[in-house]
């Protein structure tokens, strides 16, 4: 009698991928305009609160008020949380491992209320601190996306 | 306007790093045949299904509909409702309020993943803004890395401090056969395991499982017909309030004052509803979303268990141990076994337990309210009480 | 059931690409014409429901996105991922519990963002059917060949339901594909998969929609003219498609009995006076009349070809275009519900139909109408 062979039958989806072609929204586009054209940030105010959204969105969530009235703001700021990322993984929208370790953190740009995410350019945590302040380096060539913003440098190291 | 609701039955599967002998199918519908006996029911008597689970972690379109063969939602009402993180504690609530609705009596929540069978991580980054956070973020480890970094930063807290919330995990999961995890770990194991993002270690962190929860919860009416004595829903709340990545650090001061306003939020919506005090005296036990350990020191004090900063003394007084004033996750918790979207359901699944006197080695005794929370997306939160009295009205 | 009503409605255009729109535009823009049109602010809203799903928006917890735009800053937020109509269903449950006296829905979908059949493939069984390629036109066309050849039904029959409804679309400003189309020429379209012709199926769309609704007391402080929810259920068929009779509409029987038991409706055909159901593509406008009453099994055909179902006909079936003229998936079922509202006020425009005072609005949810939600609204609480 044959024996019985058990194996585990695995299925794989393999590079199976789901192209998206996501709206940036008005304001969103023109964040990324002007990365891209002016090295430049802007952010979006509340007419209510007063508050200024960087990157802009198109509600205030506390007011349910309409955001319109593009504010430029710095491209140096202060680093409000950091980590150091250490292990690999694969990037989602590139389907490509994503080099580790590196260096990101929510980064409160002078002038803006609320913060944006970007790397640093420093992989040693003890050499980081919350309350840092940072400057953004760009990219020679820009697309108009977050990466025209190669990252974050420390300013007072 | 409105019926009071009870869970009547509880089933898990074991949960493990993976499955293979089962597709996701199989899983669930262990969990759902082990709530019904639980239950002393059939299929037959489930008046409408709720379920959920993360659609990217297992690639599946139309969870609730791909289901009915597991589910048992064949010729019935199904739904499903899918919030990230807090999808067990979602669908849980959803099955409260479609009972105290007044139009289904016996409503069956499942709460489900195979994580074995995606790449979380990835899933995990889709969960954000494309343009915004996408391109930097790096998963759920690392979004948790940054509130550690800030909570550290305000309050002076160490890793060590958050090591002693880990080695409390995995040392009740010891309890609970269920758990995916069971390890004897120490301070020093913690300490010494790799970074996986500054300041979050391997030890720090929970798992990736694949497991499925059932539970059945039913109306005030039928509540007499079964076994089990009934664990009332006393109170629900919920807040998912930011859409990026850096919205919740967005209402906190660098120099005093964070604020953790989602659970903060929800926590007093439900403490107010059933005229809660003081938690840490008046609840007996807490099966709480604490998705890695620096969790489990700052949301006790955004849940009210101590004041701000004073996280780290509460948990190395040993209140939160068994035995202690009032124990948090006798199951072992998220940390010990984290499949997402049944998470947040064996959290009400275990308070229920606890309730019912049904929780073996990991009962903590005389349980009378009970407190289980949902986490997840953007520090988002849910939270229920639980009680061992039918409250006097409806009051969800 | 306790009355509940439907007090503010909102819907943006459905239009194939609204390109300068993300997920947060079309639904505040949504959400600030259903608060208009009720007459409220978003303090005023107790709690919120969104309706979205992770396929379609290519985010895992797509509700993220919506969380500003929907107004649900500090309160209590849900989401359900299926069609609008069982996500209302849910906003109404809220309410029932007592727990809450108005809930807002909103659900929101922008079908030109992704590749339509890879997101529906992935409906389908990873190990046994995903690698055909099989997707929402190909299953549905499975499902109208069984049903054609079970009832005799032509293509024909199923093409008069595009005719009608693509020439109702020119009298609703916010459909998408208002056609003046002959038998003809819904029968020399192209075939997409046979039976199914280009003509037969709905569109590619996006937009977004919200409903506001109210327990008894609220509602009537709120408007002065409520329409109230006086029955709603719904119902799950098998999952494979070799698990069941597709040519057979029994889960849609099943929900729709229990909502006409609710709403007290034992004769639909005389008592229904306005239907709006989920015709995603020609054939299922047939197969949804029979299974909620209206016709025998199999007659489907029939009484479209006998008028009936026109805008002027005995009941009219889908006077704003149905799916056929705009689709945005998910929304879809919330927009019939919403055209029963504004039929039942009277305010549906160039579209009203004379004395609508019970109307009929129906959602599906997965592959081939596996799973059916069925409203009863009427004007009288």
């Amino acid at each position: 009698m044959a024996e019985e062979r058990k194996e585990l039958i695995k299925l794989e989806s393999g590079e199976a991928e789901q192209p998206f072609r996501w709206s940036a929204g008005v304001y969103g586009s023109k964040f990324l305009t002007e990365l891209r054209d002016n090295k430049r940030f802007v952010g979006v105010r509340c007419p209510q609160c007063g508050k200024v959204y960087v990157p802009p969105r198109n509600v205030c969530g506390p007011c349910f008020v309409e955001l319109t009235e593009l504010v430029p703001v710095s491209d140096e700021g202060v680093i409000v949380t950091f980590t150091v990322v250490s292990f690999g993984f694969v990037d989602p929208s590139t389907g490509k491992q994503k080099p580790v370790p590196y260096g990101y953190a929510v980064i409160k740009l002078d002038g803006a209320d609320t913060y944006i995410l970007h790397y640093l350019d420093e992989t040693d945590p003890q050499k980081i601190r919350v309350g840092a302040r940072v400057k953004a380096v760009f990219e020679e060539e820009r697309h108009g996306s977050m990466l025209d913003v190669r990252h974050f440098t420390l300013l007072d190291r | 306007m409105g019926k009071r609701v009870a869970v009547v039955g509880v089933g898990m599967t074991k949960q493990r790093s993976s499955r293979p002998d089962v597709n996701g199918q199989e899983l669930i519908n262990e969990a759902v045949r082990a709530a019904l006996e639980d239950a002393g029911i059939s299929r037959r008597d489930i008046d409408a299904v709720v379920i959920g689970n993360m659609d990217h972690f297992e690639g599946i379109n139309y969870v609730d509909t791909w289901s009915v063969d597991g589910s048992g939602a064949l010729m019935k009402p199904i739904m499903k409702l899918t919030t990230g993180g807090t999808t067990g504690t979602t669908v849980a609530m959803a099955a409260y309020y479609h009972v105290a609705s007044g139009l289904f009596d016996r409503v069956l929540a499942i709460g489900w993943e195979k994580n074995s069978e995606s790449d979380t991580t990835g899933a995990i980054i889709t969960a954000f803004d494309p343009f915004w956070d996408r391109p930097i973020f790096a998963g759920a480890v690392a979004g948790l890395a940054l509130e550690a970094t800030q909570y550290m930063h305000l309050t002076g807290a160490t890793e060590e401090d958050a090591a002693y919330v880990a080695v409390r995990e995995r040392r009740h999961a010891l309890n609970n056969p269920y758990a995916h995890l069971h390890i004897n770990l120490t301070i020093e194991d913690v300490m010494n395991s790799p970074y996986l993002s500054w300041p979050v270690k391997m030890g720090d962190m929970c798992p990736r499982t694949d497991g499925a929860c059932a539970v059945i919860f039913a109306s005030e009416d039928v509540v007499d017909e079964f076994p089990n004595r009934p664990a009332w829903i006393l109170a629900v709340a919920d807040r998912h309030l930011w859409a990026y990545t850096s919205d919740p650090y967005v209402n906190q001061a660098l120099e005093n004052g964070w604020w953790f306003p989602a659970l903060e939020w929800a926590a007093r919506e439900v403490y107010d509803k059933v005229g809660i005090r003081d938690p840490l005296k008046e609840v007996d036990v807490a099966e709480l979303y604490l998705p890695y350990s620096f969790a489990g020191l700052r949301y006790m004090e955004s849940l009210g268990f101590c004041g701000r900063g004073e996280g780290p003394a509460l948990v190395r007084s040993g209140a939160t141990d068994m035995g202690g004033k009032c124990p948090v996750n006798p199951s072992g918790g998220v940390m010990s076994s984290n499949a997402i979207g049944a998470t947040g359901l064996l959290r009400v699944a275990e308070c229920a337990l606890q309730i019912q006197g049904r929780a073996g080695d990991r009962q903590v005794p005389e349980v009378k309210i009970a407190l289980a929370t949902g986490f997840g997306g953007c520090f988002w939160s849910d939270v229920l009480l639980m009680g061992r009295e039918m409250p006097e009205k409806p009051r969800g | 059931m306790e009355p509940v009503a439907v007090v503010g409605v909102g819907m943006t255009a459905m239009r194939r690409e609204r390109r300068e729109d993300g997920y947060a535009d079309l639904v505040y823009e949504a959400v600030r014409l259903a608060l208009e049109d009720a007459g409220m602010t978003i303090d005023q809203v107790d709690n919120v429901v969104t309706v979205s799903n992770d396929f379609f928006d290519g985010r895992t917890i797509s509700s993220m996105a919506v969380q500003d735009a929907c107004g649900s800053y500090d309160k209590n937020v849900s989401t359900v991922e299926g069609d609008g109509t069982f996500g209302a269903f849910y906003g109404l449950m809220r309410i029932l519990s007592g727990s809450f006296e108005t809930t807002l829905v909103c659900a929101h979908h922008k079908g030109s963002e992704s590749v339509m059949p890879l997101i529906t493939n992935a409906m389908f069984d990873p190990v046994y059917e995903r690698f055909l390629g099989v997707e929402a036109v190909t299953s549905s066309a499975l499902q109208a060949r069984a049903y054609m050849d079970r009832f005799g039904v032509s293509e024909e029959d199923c093409a008069l339901v595009s005719v009608k409804n693509h020439a109702n679309a020119f009298r609703n400003p916010l459909a998408q594909l208002p056609l003046e189309l002959t038998v003809e020429e819904v029968m020399s379209s192209p075939y997409v998969a046979e039976p199914l012709k280009v003509l037969d199926c709905c569109p590619i769309s996006d937009g977004a929609s919200a409903v506001i609704l109210a327990s008894a007391e609220r509602a009537e402080k709120i408007t002065s003219k409520p329409v109230w929810v006086k029955g709603v259920a719904h119902c799950c068929d098998a999952y494979h498609l070799g698990d069941r009779d597709l040519s057979d509409v029994r889960a849609l029987r099943d929900a729709a009995r229990r909502a006409y038991s609710m709403a007290g409706i034992s004769d639909p055909r005389r008592e229904i006076d306005l239907v709006e159901l989920y015709d995603a593509f020609s054939y299922m406008e047939l197969m949804w009349l029979e299974g909620l009453g209206f016709c025998g099994p199999g007659e489907g055909g029939k009484l479209t070809a006998s008028g009936s179902t026109a805008p002027e006909g005995e009941i009219p079936v889908n006077p704003s275009g149905g799916c056929l003229s705009g689709h945005p998936v998910l929304v879809a079922g919330l927009n019939r519900l919403i055209e029963c509202v504004l039929q039942i006020r009277g305010e549906a425009g160039e579209r009203q139909v004379d004395n609508v005072r019970t109307a009929v609005a129906h959602g599906i949810n997965g592959p081939c109408g596996q799973s059916h939600c069925v409203w009863v609204l009427g004007g009288e609480r």
